[in-house]
């Protein structure tokens, strides 16, 4: 470990970057050494995505001064941070998909084999399966990213960075995407990078991974640097409390032994397409009893979103039935699914959830103004009583019914939906992914949402990808892996439900 | 032999299929950086007529005023294309909309027009033509003669230009390049490639074949100007691409294959063979190619399906927080 190295890799001092109405990064100072881990710890929102923007020269600040190896550096572009030896592993993937791997490793390239106006595929394809030998990053040069699993993808992603000779790395959320053993299989990874001398900085909002794999964190909050400190020094609980500037209570879920509700939402062989005309959903089966969170785990991108849907009356199904108290509802008609009593909280809230040029107060009557009209006339007074009673009943912070839904935050914005649906009595809720990009704060109060819907019965169906939350909510766990459902046995297995998201089966 | 209907349909589908790979092949390389442009219609007429009007007025030997009306058609064409680029490009405007635009603007009743009415360019030949460039004996050869050997410079030209387009796309790291913007520009762009340069010189370069496509029809296939003359071949250029799967080797086919259909009814109606309606759906073909164009680039399911570039029609913002 290098960590007390005479010149830093990289120092920023004083960085500061403004958008309209909001200071993204306020007087930021960090430092990393060479063959360190330095982890940037915040919330969402805290700043971590703009600071890394601004050293991969996405964006140029507005104050401050940046050194790597003791040079001072100002980034015009994309290039000339990569030509300066910073490579960045995006949260979602800058990949081209119909591209080979070779071809995404060449792209833009000044130094291999790609930079001749000429390119020549078997010599590109020969360099880049070298590459990976030495680095341990087995992945075919000619495959094409689409056919790759979003672990080999990230893999790529990360070879790309080696091929610019990026001696500055930056992982986003680099664990966003997988499953409990890649992520494994990427921390060892990160600390050979590292051994090697290369500086990683390690982004993340997951307290356990930056005790795990980083030698120093900086704690991000509110665009501002609150400090560094060593991991070594540092315990979860003095993270947490940098991190979101006070304490937490933590609601679990006191599991119970057996579902003892009756069937609510019963789901026979269920099958249905994705987007892009491919089969999403193939035969799902799954009951839901009153009172019982039954949590869906697995890695995004596996059906889930498409379940969701086809059950909420969003997406027709193409096989199978979907029966809510014993009655089958339609698929693919989302008034006969609300109106048979399902609830949905969509994984886009802004875009499926909200109409986010409406006032608050119609969004909150989306679905219930059919009873708040006289003849096609909406009884608009009617509407703002209820909207206000909502709002205070869950607490969103706003200046009113009438104010423009998009300039909520997004913890607002959930509750808004979360509160029209709530407003309906659902039997059956559904929440898909509903606390992403919320800060811990707003977590805990859609956590504690979901937990008293089954306390007043409702059958509530969780789809995330985060375990920590199915963790803590579900009785019963089940797992989502290419479009098809396996129940887990024990529930509290992070190992078990790991394995099943990577699509195998404890034996 | 040679006058055989076979023979005779296929020399003249290489003809007419000429200004439809040229300006295909013109609209492939603007859809491969992402950039939709409905303006091909307006693009040829707009090359036509100032091709037309070079060649008219320009006094010189037949070879120089003809590379010079080439010249000043393509400049129209990448002139026209630039007010497209600058709307969805730098504006990020809508690409379908603007695009209808520029045909409107530019077209059978707008630009085009205008300039053809007001240089007098009408109910005068041309005074220059392409004519064929291999001698007479060459082209009596059987079946080949007329087919390969019977055609203008401007058809060979398009042949060199199928090879080029093809493998710059395949094998040039600007082609490389130009085909990651128009998949992912975000990608693109963190590797350092500018997605805006690369989006404007090749609608620019777009604009440029459309323009020479114009031209070769008012100087090569019916030396005359009239207005509209194109009649629809713009939309029949645009589909296509679509056709072909964005590659160029397949639009040369297609593009013979649709020069083809439009000169069987003619010669159909000279050998007064009768079979039912062909010169109906001959003449209703760029109506329903400009219909099957619209609904397909249109609906995302279709375009993903048909493996159209993944960016194709969607403007580039970098990640604004």
């Amino acid at each position: 470990m290098a960590t007390d190295a005479a010149v830093p890799a990289v120092s920023m001092r004083g960085v500061t970057k403004r958008f309209p109405g909001v200071v993204a990064n306020d007087k930021v100072d960090f430092e990393a050494a060479p063959g360190e881990v330095h982890a940037l710890l915040g919330e969402n929102g805290a700043g971590k995505s703009t600071l890394s923007n601004i050293l991969t020269g996405l964006y140029q600040p507005d104050e401050g001064r940046i050194e790597l190896y003791g040079e001072p550096v100002a980034f015009a572009s994309p290039r000339e941070a990569i030509d300066a030896g910073v490579g960045m592993v995006h949260q979602h993937f800058r990949l081209v998909s119909r591209f080979t791997v070779a071809e995404n490793l060449v792209l833009g390239d000044r130094r291999g084999a790609g930079r001749y106006f000429h390119i020549d595929p078997s010599a590109i394809a020969t360099q880049v399966r070298e590459l990976g030998e030495r680095y341990s990053l087995p992945v075919d040069p000619r495959a094409r990213i689409w056919q790759l699993s979003v672990g080999e993808q990230q893999r790529v992603e990360i070879l790309k960075a080696l091929y610019q000779e990026a001696r500055i790395l930056i992982l986003d959320e680099p664990t966003a995407v997988l499953t409990p053993d890649e992520a494994d299989t990427l921390f060892v990874t990160v600390r050979q990078m590292a051994e090697e001398g290369r500086t990683v900085i390690f982004i993340s909002h997951k307290l356990h991974e930056v005790m795990a794999v980083s030698d120093r964190v900086t704690v991000l909050r509110a665009g501002k640097a609150l400090a560094t400190v060593r991991t070594a020094d540092a315990t979860p609980e003095s993270l947490t409390e940098l991190m979101v500037g006070r304490e937490i209570e933590t609601a679990t879920r006191q599991g119970r032994a057996q579902p003892e509700g009756v069937p609510v939402l019963e789901v026979e062989d269920l099958w249905a397409d994705g987007d892009r005309g491919t089969v999403a959903v193939r035969g799902v089966t799954l009951t839901v009893h009153a009172g019982e969170i039954a949590a869906i785990a697995g890695v995004a991108g596996n059906g889930q979103r498409e379940l969701a849907e086809a059950i909420a009356g969003l997406r027709p199904s193409t096989k199978g039935m979907v029966r809510v108290n014993g009655r089958p509802v339609h698929t693919g008609d989302a008034q006969a699914a609300f109106e048979a009593g399902i609830g949905y909280v969509p994984e886009d809230r802004l875009g499926t959830g909200l109409s986010p040029t409406l006032p608050i107060a119609m969004n909150l009557s989306l679905k219930s103004y059919r009873h708040e009209s006289v003849g096609p006339f909406l009884r608009l007074h009617l509407m703002r009583h209820k909207a206000e009673d909502e709002i205070r009943i869950f607490e969103i912070k706003c200046a009113g019914p009438d104010q423009e839904t998009d300039e909520l935050s997004g913890g607002n914005l959930q509750k808004v939906v979360i509160a029209r649906e709530f407003s309906a009595h659902p039997s059956v809720l559904i929440a898909a992914s509903p606390t992403r990009g919320l800060d811990v704060a707003a977590v805990e109060q859609v956590h504690s949402y979901l937990m008293q819907a089954a306390e007043e019965g409702a059958a509530v169906l969780l789809i995330s990808e985060d375990l920590d939350e199915i963790l803590a909510l579900n009785d019963r766990v089940l797992v989502m892996y290419e479009g098809t459902l396996t129940a887990v046995e024990d529930r509290e297995s992070v190992s078990e439900i790991g394995l099943r998201m990577a699509g195998g089966t404890p034996g | 032999m040679n006058n055989s209907l076979l023979v005779v349909i296929l020399a003249s589908g290489v003809a007419y299929g000429t200004p439809l790979l040229y300006a295909a092949l013109g609209e492939l390389l603007a859809e491969r950086s992402g950039v939709l442009n409905l303006g091909v219609e307006g693009m040829m007429l707009g090359g036509a007529v100032m091709g037309f009007w070079t060649v008219q007025r320009v006094h010189a030997n037949t070879g120089v005023a003809l590379t010079a009306a080439i010249v000043v058609a393509a400049l129209m064409g990448a002139a026209l294309a630039s007010i497209h680029a600058f709307l969805v490009i730098t504006l990020r405007a809508s690409q379908i909309v603007s695009g209808l635009a520029l045909t409107i603007f530019a077209g059978a009743v707008g630009l085009s027009s205008y300039l053809g009415n007001d240089l007098n360019l009408a109910d005068s030949p041309a005074a220059h033509t392409f004519n064929a460039v291999f001698p007479k004996s060459m082209q009596n050869w059987p079946i080949v003669g007329p087919i390969i050997f019977g055609q203008n410079v401007l058809v060979y030209v398009s042949w060199l230009c199928v090879v080029l387009v093809s493998l710059y796309l395949s094998r040039t790291r600007p082609g490389l390049n130009v085909r990651a913007v128009g998949e992912s520009p975000a990608a693109a762009d963190t590797m350092g490639i500018s997605v805006t340069r690369y989006r404007y010189a090749h609608t620019l370069v777009g604009g440029a074949f459309a323009g020479v496509a114009g031209a070769t029809i008012t100087l090569a296939i019916t030396p005359q100007w009239v207005n509209g003359i194109t009649g629809g071949a713009g939309w029949i250029a645009i589909a296509l691409v679509i056709f072909a799967f964005w590659r160029p080797e397949l639009c040369l086919v297609g593009a013979y294959f649709f020069g083809s259909l439009q000169a069987l009814a003619p010669q159909l109606q000279a050998r007064n063979i009768h079979l039912g309606p062909t010169v109906l759906w001959t003449n209703a073909l760029p109506y329903v190619m400009t219909i099957v164009v619209l609904v397909i680039v249109s609906s995302g399911t279709a375009k993903s399906r048909l493996g159209a570039p993944e960016a194709l029609g969607v403007a580039y913002v970098r990640e604004e927080r």
